[in-house]
């Protein structure tokens, strides 16, 4: 747009009075204060998508809750605290599935938090140029591959490449509660069967699984950090170390703590490769290196099928109590997210 | 405390008190600080430190650490590597610098670590998937008349690729229209009823898939059609990806500059005609870049659709009645066997999903990735190829207006005011 016909350089402003000299007769420009038909026809289809899109959502959030009530009604507050899932019987609840879903998603933090923080700043200040454009587009494009893809990964191979690593953990850190690898009566497993299908192979597939989302929200706070900031900190001498560490890493606070509660937000709601790779069971295992483990969204790609109307109300519930979560989660993020953003701005 | 007092003295004795600027002088400026970058002796260090880490891998891995494989190698290598780059470096350089090298060497192994795995995890499965894709009749076959023991000539994954864009379109037909149009309400029309759709489109960015699938599994299956069909699964897929694309839609058009819809609205055209012709084609790039990658994140996604689509082996093209496979979900289905060769198909149906979505993230690249009013090389010329013609058009309604004032021609700047 910016370059016009040569041409159009032709247009002189000052030429108009004298060419065409305003006519005094024409009434002054008439404002409408009517929309014409078109815009207001406009203006209704435009709120009506927004109006379907909010009924579509709260639809869906109205129906998880008003089928959930009818097993939260029979159970109470022990939906929380039992640790079974048996609607036939009316003992159900997501104690477990819970613990599970909790522990596999602050597994994947460990080891998420460590690689987008030091891939964001790689990214921004590290890199440059081309190199810096083609790794950002390679985090979007991991953003985009399918979970499906991570689980066969994690099944086929992390599985198999993993278990020495768990093995000399519980060998050498067994003496904390959550490395030990015990049956019943406390005697060490050492057998590689016990390590397979853990909630610490899950999580480190899930973790890998957050990473981009965590690295793009930390990499776009670092990189609006001040400019005038940073070369001041240069000018007093500080290396690049010294410089992230008093300017980028402040700055940037809120894009870490919020990325890493999106991703936190991404890793509880997710199924398919958690689901491939554990092996669920409905008791609370605080051994995380044991076979043996669950999660909300597992439960329910597990049980939907064979569900009866009152299973399947059971499920919403523990599908809502999921929601809710991520919803919180998100929420705090965003705004975390946002403040910091509002704050960071600098007039270089 | 004599210091001080000295100070003090100092500045008692001294003119009251006033800022002075030190005399420049006429040296020259120092040379630039390298704040980036290596110098001979530093990347000396980064690959001797390599090498010797691992060499000191080697030996502490196989005598001393009760540790065995090859993940358990490399941490060992890396801890190695960590520790002998720092003491090199530390033999040229204060603890700053040391504790510098080391934080670049960090970033750096993150970046990596988390590459190398995202390349190692998508050629994992495009290479385990070339046994089954080495069969051309894995493309055009249905799995309708293999069984688990039939070996890979036979049989293939053509109903599920059929599936899986029957069931994108669907999700496509309705996300489109709905998410660009509520984008375009939070944007052009606004009020504290837009708020408050953003926010739900933003709760609803919370919702786990598998509840998505619940949702319409519950909603529409059991109470309304009682089976499962591909009219379910693209519903499902809907409800998953239409918050991501407004979200990213909204994200587009909030860039759109202002100047340019005042501009419009200055010339006097009305709101409909301002958003039709001024603000969808300046974001059009970048809303057909959030449609794709909402498009891959929803071609991916296996959760929503394994509660609604149905398995199926056999060709289905009819979304509204029997079950209709997908590829994540046949790929799911594949590797729950525990034949290796339905376990080497479900590796070919996983690399024919990722080469979709690859391609798929590709075109987004190449259409997007540009603010608005970015013009690439071709859409300038296009544009100034549109302002000639439209100079015409008015040097030829000129002349056909008004024919009286023929030395008008040659001033068009009165022409066009009037």
């Amino acid at each position: 747009m910016g370059e016009a016909s040569p041409r159009g350089a032709l247009l002189d402003p000052l030429a108009i009075p004298s060419a065409d000299p305003p006519d005094e007769t024409e009434a002054p420009r008439r404002i409408a204060s009517r929309e014409p038909l078109s815009d207001a026809l406009f203006r209704h289809s435009a709120t009506g998508a927004g109006v379907i899109t909010v009924a579509i959502m709260l639809a869906v959030g109205l129906f998880l809750s008003l089928r959930a009530a009818d097993a939260l009604r029979t159970t109470g507050w022990s939906f929380l605290t039992e640790q079974a899932w048996s609607p036939e019987t009316n003992t159900f609840g997501i104690a477990a599935v819970l613990f599970g879903t909790v522990t596999i998603a602050l597994i994947a933090l460990i080891v998420s938090v460590p690689l987008s923080l030091g891939t964001s700043l790689l990214l921004s200040e590290v890199a440059s140029g081309r190199l810096r454009a083609t790794l950002v587009s390679l985090v979007d494009l991991m953003a985009a591959v399918p979970s499906i893809v991570f689980g066969l990964w994690g099944v086929y191979f992390l599985q198999a490449a993993i278990i020495p690593v768990s093995k000399w953990l519980s060998i050498w850190f067994g003496w904390i509660p959550i490395f030990a690898v015990t049956d019943a009566s406390g005697q060490p497993f050492t057998d590689a069967s016990a390590f397979t299908s853990s909630a610490f192979i899950a999580g480190i597939v899930v973790g890998l699984m957050v990473v981009p989302t965590q690295t793009s929200i930390m990499r776009e706070a670092f990189s609006r950090s001040p400019i005038g900031e940073r070369e001041g900190a240069y000018a007093l001498g500080a290396t690049r170390w010294g410089m992230i560490r008093a300017v980028v890493l402040p700055f940037g606070k809120g894009g870490i703590i919020g990325g890493t509660m999106l991703g936190l937000g991404r890793a509880l709601g997710e199924t398919i490769a958690v689901y491939m790779i554990i092996s669920p069971i409905f008791t609370i295992n605080w051994q995380l290196l044991k076979t043996g483990t669950n999660s909300v969204s597992a439960l329910i790609a597990l049980r939907y099928g064979e569900a009866s109307e009152f299973g399947l109300s059971a499920l919403m519930a523990a599908g809502l109590v999921l929601f809710l979560l991520t919803l919180v989660i998100n929420f705090t993020a965003s705004s975390i997210v946002a403040r910091s953003r509002s704050g960071a701005e600098s007039d270089d | 405390m004599t210091d001080l007092t000295e100070v003090l003295d100092l500045s008692d004795t001294t003119a009251p008190a006033a800022t002075t600027i030190p005399d420049p002088g006429d040296a020259p400026d120092a040379p630039r600080r390298q704040v980036r970058g290596f110098t001979a002796r530093q990347r000396f260090d980064l690959v001797g430190g390599g090498v010797a880490g691992m060499a000191l891998a080697f030996l502490l891995f196989g005598w001393f650490a009760p540790l065995s494989g090859v993940i358990g190698w490399v941490v060992v290598a890396f801890a190695c590597f960590l520790g002998l780059y720092m003491l090199l470096a530390s033999l040229d350089s204060d603890a700053q610098d040391v504790f510098d090298r080391l934080a670049s060497a960090l970033f750096s192994s993150a970046g990596v670590a988390l590459f190398g795995s995202l390349v190692f995890i998508v050629t994992y499965a495009l290479t385990r998937g070339v046994e089954a894709l080495a069969h051309p009749n894995f493309f055009v076959q249905t799995m309708e008349f293999a069984g688990p023991l039939d070996p890979l000539t036979v049989g293939g994954i053509a109903h599920a690729i059929v599936g899986t864009l029957i069931q994108i379109s669907i999700a496509l037909a309705i996300t489109i229209p709905l998410g660009i149009g509520t984008a375009v309400f939070l944007n052009e029309v606004g009020g504290r009823f837009a708020r408050f759709v953003r926010t739900v489109a933003d709760a609803m960015t919370a919702l786990p898939s598998i509840v998505a699938g619940l949702f319409v599994y519950a909603a529409l299956i059991q109470a309304v059609t009682h089976e499962r069909s591909g009219f379910a699964a693209g519903v499902a897929i809907t409800v998953m990806m239409l918050p991501i694309v407004i979200r990213s839609a909204d994200v587009v058009l909030r860039l759109v500059p202002a100047n340019l819809r005042e501009a419009s609205y200055a010339l006097g055209s009305s709101r409909v005609r301002t958003v039709w012709h001024v603000v969808l084609p300046t974001a059009r790039s970048g809303l057909v870049t959030a449609v794709i990658l909402g498009t891959a994140r929803g071609i991916g996604e296996t959760s929503p659709v394994l509660l609604t689509s149905g398995i199926t082996a056999a060709m289905n093209t009819n979304p509204f009645a029997g079950p209709m496979v997908s590829l994540p979900l046949q790929v799911f289905d594949f590797v729950r066997s525990p034949e290796p060769t339905v376990v080497a198909r479900g590796f070919g149906t996983a690399a024919v999903l990722l080469m979709l979505v690859l391609t798929l993230f590709l075109v987004a690249r190449a259409l997007g990735g540009r603010a608005p009013g970015d013009l690439s090389a071709r859409q300038r010329r296009a544009a100034r190829a549109a302002s000639e013609r439209d100079e015409q058009r008015f040097a030829m309604r000129r002349r056909a207006g008004s024919p009286g004032r023929a030395t008008a021609s040659q001033t068009p700047s009165a022409e066009v005011s009037s």
